[in-house]
């Protein structure tokens, strides 16, 4: 079994909070020392769900390798996709057709939206309130739907390639998500009003697990954890990439409305104004996709010259990263991957003393870490 | 005709324990990967299997069907072990996805068990990666099936052809 | 900052060290540093005004055939420029020091990097395995790893799909 970092002693125990909990997104155990109720520390105790993507992307060849990626956040797959291709575009200085980086931009941005339903709906669903999940299932539903559509597949993509994407964006889709945007956004404020201000909610949420910007940034966070404690870093609009300067849109970040900045309730409300922004996306790119090739001109067996390279996305929970090293071969040599939430989970350690258990299941929850991200 | 009588009384007998077992098949929330989200799915709005008498159960204690959704690792697999010796009999196990029937995309990974009967005993393989939500429902409709054909002084033995 | 404008910083701050600038479009560039000279110049990177390299992005292992390298990404939050930076280690005594005191995310990173690839990292708080359990033997992410029968009694041989 694991040894503890230090044996608990005089009245505290040591719980195991795991590997198998509905509260912990995915196979995490944690490692709590507590007087029962008020905690001494946290440890995380990962790699439940370890299964050696790297070294299966060292044997597999680089278009067999997009599933892989997939599984690295199968919440996020279509930007583990992106991530994958840039990073393997980049080494062969093939430039993406116009219509291709749209058809990625539509596809990443309602996976963010499915996404942070999640997200926002398990963390309401940990502190107590089981309804606005189900409300979100039901509307994830239909942008399973809509991925279905695009790529045939409801849950782990696998819908980019390299060169572009898999199959032309479908006629008479855009306007299916017009108006199913037309739907959701008052959705949203309904939500809103039911839990964003809900006063318990509020109460449980705020001034909770305060991570100050410099403790962000020394602890490597990103996405919108590190922008709800007040720094407004997004790669989308700090180091562009793809089709996201043509678009308007704005950056959410914390700014402690309703307690200080950076604690558990900015970390959610980023989340659903990032929602929101999504949408606001969604609308100019599916009213402005260009005509053209959906896929550059890439053969069948593709063979990298050696080099490396970091391909980066933002992600829904972070930067997901691709550092590929290639020796020319028609396999990578090595991929590393970043995912936000490896250095999510390691924050939870430093900021766990003196919560107590029902903060941790809060904290867990709106980081927004999952398992197959930390672990690989 | 007096013969007959406690054939017929065991069987009604039988008909009506099976009835409340398969109406009611409690299942435990054991999500690992990508097949755990097509489970919460399932147990969503659209294709609602809680119409089957199938609610999600937090507490191995309390549930008498473990869906292992996703892939199992071998330091996972000897939670996954304990977790299964704590259900109560009956109970059954349902191996959800590619991952679970074989290793699925990792079988050539170093971590991941090739199988998950090779730790706990299965009595229905779901392939898919991931099975939709109305392939899951199929799954649990089977597994009511096989309890329709259960005596209830029958103890259930884990199965012949299972690996653990 | 150009990757070779902060070799030129780096030089002119440590003239004895033998910095090596690798890389031509469209690889990345980076920087190769000896691995004891890490600590100090990690922390030059770190506190120099110009430089402020505040962010560790990533750290990894990488396992070349002859060596193992250790390689580190870092972004500036304040200036906007990012660098790698490499650090060549021998196969059979891989130890550098930590940089974990420098960026707290330095320090799962490093675990990683020591539980895949067996890099040792000097001065760490808590090096121990962190994604494969405890009692595994081996790093699986070099190349010559060889897989063990079983692990705790559940075997890792597949079935051969043809054959079954």
């Amino acid at each position: 079994m694991l040894e503890p970092k230090a044996k608990p002693k005089d009245g505290f125990l040591l719980v195991n909070m795991g590997p198998q909990h509905p509260a912990t997104h995915g196979v995490i155990n944690f490692l709590i020392e507590t007087d029962g109720e008020v905690m001494r520390r946290a440890t995380p105790d990962v790699g439940y769900l370890h299964r050696g993507i790297e070294k299966m992307m060292e044997i597999t060849s680089y278009p067999g390798n997009m599933p892989y990626s997939d599984r690295v956040d199968y919440l996020a797959s279509m930007f583990a996709n992106h991530g994958y291709a840039m990073a393997v575009e980049k080494l062969l200085g093939i430039e993406v057709p116009k219509r291709a980086e749209y058809c990625r931009v539509i596809a990443d941005e309602l996976n963010r939206i499915a996404s942070h339903l999640v997200a926002t709906g398990t963390m309401a669903m940990d502190l107590g309130a089981f309804t606005p999940f189900t409300h979100w299932l039901r509307e994830r539903e239909s942008i399973n739907d809509f991925m279905e559509f695009i790529c045939g597949s409801r849950l782990t993509y696998n819908y980019m390639r390299v060169g572009g994407v898999y199959a032309d964006f479908p006629a008479g889709l855009g306007d299916k998500i017009l108006r199913w945007m037309d739907h959701f956004e008052p959705i949203v404020q309904e939500f809103n009003r039911l839990i964003t201000n809900n006063e318990i909610f509020v109460k449980r949420l705020a001034n909770v697990a305060v991570i100050p910007a410099d403790l962000a940034i020394s602890y490597a966070l990103t996405g919108p954890n590190l922008r709800a404690s007040g720094v407004p870093f997004d790669l989308r609009r700090s180091q562009p990439y793809g089709a996201y300067p043509d678009f308007e849109f704005d950056v959410a970040v914390g700014r402690g409305i309703r307690g200080t900045v950076g604690d558990c309730y900015d970390r959610f409300v980023v989340r659903v104004e990032e929602m929101q922004q999504s949408c606001r996306i969604l609308r100019q790119a599916v009213t402005r996709l260009p005509e053209g090739e959906w896929r550059a001109k890439v053969g069948r067996t593709i063979k990298v010259p050696a080099g490396e390279t970091y391909g980066k996305v933002e992600s829904a929970r972070g930067e997901i990263g691709f550092y590929l090293v290639a020796d020319g071969s028609d396999k990578p040599y090595r991929m590393k991957i970043r995912t936000g939430s490896f250095t999510a989970a390691a924050v939870i350690e430093a900021i766990s003393p003196g919560l107590m258990i029902a903060d941790l299941v809060a904290v867990i929850g709106s980081l927004d870490v999952v398992a197959p991200e930390i672990d690989r | 005709m007096n013969d007959d009588m406690p054939g017929v009384l065991t069987s009604k007998v039988d008909w009506l324990i099976n009835w409340g077992r398969w109406n009611s098949l409690w299942y435990l929330l054991f999500a690992t990967a990508c097949c755990g989200i097509e489970m919460m799915h399932t147990g969503g709005p659209r294709a609602d299997v809680d119409r089957f008498g199938a609610v999600p159960r937090a507490a191995p204690r309390q549930s008498d069907l473990l869906i292992v959704a996703g892939s199992v690792t071998y330091k996972m697999a000897e939670r996954l072990r304990l977790i299964y010796d704590q259900m109560p009999e009956p109970k059954y196990v349902i191996a959800m996805g590619s991952c679970a029937n074989c290793g699925g995309l990792f079988t050539r990974s170093y971590s991941v068990v090739k199988g998950v009967d090779l730790v706990v005993p299965v009595d229905i393989y779901l392939p898919g990666c991931a099975p939709r939500p109305e392939a899951l429902t199929d799954a649990i409709l089977k597994i009511q099936k096989k309890i329709k054909g259960e005596h209830w002084a029958d103890k259930r033995r884990p199965l012949e052809n299972a690996r653990a | 900052m150009l990757a070779h404008e902060i070799l030129e910083k780096l030089t002119a701050r440590f003239p004895d060290v033998a910095f090596a600038l690798h890389g031509e479009l469209p690889s990345d560039p980076s920087i190769t540093v000896p691995a004891p000279a890490l600590a100090s110049v990690a922390a030059f990177l770190k506190s120099e005004p110009g430089l402020a390299f505040d962010f560790l992005r990533c750290a990894c292992g990488v396992d070349m055939k002859d060596r193992l390298d250790a390689v580190y990404h870092l972004y500036s939050m304040k200036v906007g420029h990012s660098i790698v930076i490499k650090v060549a280690l021998p196969r059979d005594n891989p130890v550098v020091d930590s940089v974990s005191g420098l960026w707290d995310s330095a320090n799962w990173f490093e675990r990683e990097a020591f539980d895949l690839l067996g890099i040792r990292f000097a001065g760490h708080p808590d090096l121990r395995r962190i994604m494969l359990p405890p009692d595994w033997e081996g790093h699986p992410l070099r190349k010559d790893y060889k897989e063990k029968s079983d692990y705790h009694g559940i075997p890792t041989d597949r079935l051969d799909p043809v054959k079954v």
